[in-house]
């Protein structure tokens, strides 16, 4: 087994410690940090998502995996900025003005991450300037929207309608998701995308930004 | 009637399914061991931080109507406008599990302890919709001494039509402060485990509304049927 795959089986075990150390390893064995982020993490996570998508597993499972990516992550982060590697897009992320909910766009900021995209996390309670004024400074290619509350949703398509206003529809999207928020409602205020979990959103953005 | 609750954090603790079904287990499903570990582990973690509580105000109808009014951003029609009028007893409430428990989760995802930091944020969802559940029945015994038929069931602004902005005007009548609980500029409250609203009292039956609103279509949750079905069915 090569220590590419003990690393993305070790992830998928949710063994932190063990990815921390193997990554060392790998990252001492002279393995570039790309391989080490696409063949091990990326992959391990991979099989998680498809695994968390099939009901295969259940959300504790990904967020166990999910700590283990951050701990080899984390130590690769400087090697792939000093290598200048691209990710697979960027991505800002935050919950609309008016709700403070912020678990469900935290796990899809985690699946994104475990996709190799960059998220710029806004936080929660960001009100529809904020979001285009981040994408636009950290030239994002995708704005995720979250809302929880039906009486915070037209905020999202605020949103819609700034990135439109500024012209920057065509190559900024914007993605929408929350528990009141449907594919109906993404199509009504003219949002690019919907995605009705963490998985099925990081799918949307993969196709957003291809 | 103004009335100061506080429990224990045990009392406020909510069933173990609960929280699994916040987690995205559906009933029945069989919990592996680890999970349950976990649960073991973020519900220990809950028992020692939270810190709930709660206020309780009666209000008249009269009152009531300019509460729900509030900045009068509501929908030309909503169900709790044609329900409240009917009630015996209305009374305004806010409860919170604390900040306790919320600054944890924060600092657990900040950490990537991610899978303890979200069920430690499920259990004190949990928790929050649990108090309000017993916030009803205790203040139907205080107004009744539990020789009663009435029902009650509690209706909150961003919920039914109810625009998140009348949080303003129910703060103002019932000042949660007291407890720890402030309205941010977006109407939200902090902590984040919080729940605010109006407990109405009466028959079951002035439950009872069609989920035909133009609201009601956007809403995924159609949690209305079964509030209505919990009360209707003992009548």
């Amino acid at each position: 087994m090569t220590v590419l795959t003990e690393i993305a089986e070790s992830l998928q075990r949710g063994e932190d410690d063990r990815v921390g150390h193997l990554v060392r390893d790998a990252i001492e064995q002279q393995v570039p940090a790309l391989d080490i982020l696409n063949n091990a993490l990326l992959a391990g996570m991979s099989v998680i998502g498809e695994q968390f998508r099939l009901r295969e597993i259940f959300l504790p499972d990904v967020l166990l995996a999910a700590r283990a990516m951050y701990a080899g992550l984390d130590l690769l982060k400087p090697l792939l900025a000093r290598d200048g590697v691209p990710r697979a897009g960027r991505v800002v992320l935050g919950s609309v003005q008016g709700d403070l909910h912020d678990i469900g766009k935290n796990l899809v900021g985690i699946m994104l991450e475990g996709a190799g995209f960059e998220v710029i996390d806004l936080g929660s309670d960001v009100p529809a300037k904020r979001f285009v004024d981040a994408a636009e400074a950290h030239g994002a290619s995708v704005i995720g929207v979250s809302a929880l509350l039906t009486t915070t949703m037209p905020v999202m398509k605020a949103v819609v309608e700034l990135v439109r206003a500024r012209g920057l529809n065509g190559r900024l999207s914007v993605i929408v998701g929350g528990a009141p928020v449907s594919d109906a409602w993404a199509r009504e205020i003219g949002a690019d995308g919907y995605g009705y979990d963490a998985a099925n959103a990081v799918e949307r953005v993969r196709a957003l930004v291809k | 009637m103004r009335q100061r609750v506080e429990w224990t954090p045990d009392e406020s603790a909510p069933t173990r399914a609960e929280v699994l079904r916040l987690q995205g287990m559906r009933p029945g499903e069989r919990v592996p061991a680890h999970i349950d570990s976990l649960l073991d582990a973020a519900t220990a973690v809950y028992l020692d931080l939270a810190e709930p509580r709660a206020i309780v105000a009666e209000i008249s109808a009269g009152e009531f109507a300019g509460v729900y009014r509030g900045e009068g951003l509501n929908p030309h029609e909503t169900p709790l406008e044609a329900i409240y009028p009917n009630a015996d007893h209305l009374a305004l409430v806010a409860a919170t599990v604390g900040a306790r428990v919320t600054v944890r989760v924060r600092e657990l995802f900040l950490r990537h302890d991610l899978a303890l930091g979200c069920m430690l944020d499920s259990i004190a969802s949990a928790a929050a919709d649990h108090l309000a559940d017993l916030l009803g029945p205790r203040y139907v015994s205080m107004t009744t001494g539990g020789a009663s038929d009435w029902r009650v069931l509690a209706y909150s602004p961003g919920y039914c039509g109810w625009h998140v902005s009348g949080q303003r005007a129910l703060f103002d009548f019932l000042r949660p402060e007291e407890i720890g609980i402030t309205l941010n500029a977006s109407c939200l409250m902090q902590p984040l485990k919080s729940i605010s609203g109006v407990l109405v009292v009466g028959p079951g039956h002035i439950h009872r509304f069609h989920p035909t609103y133009s609201f009601c279509e956007r809403c995924q949750e159609k949690q209305c049927r079964d509030r209505m079905a919990s009360v209707l069915s003992r009548c």
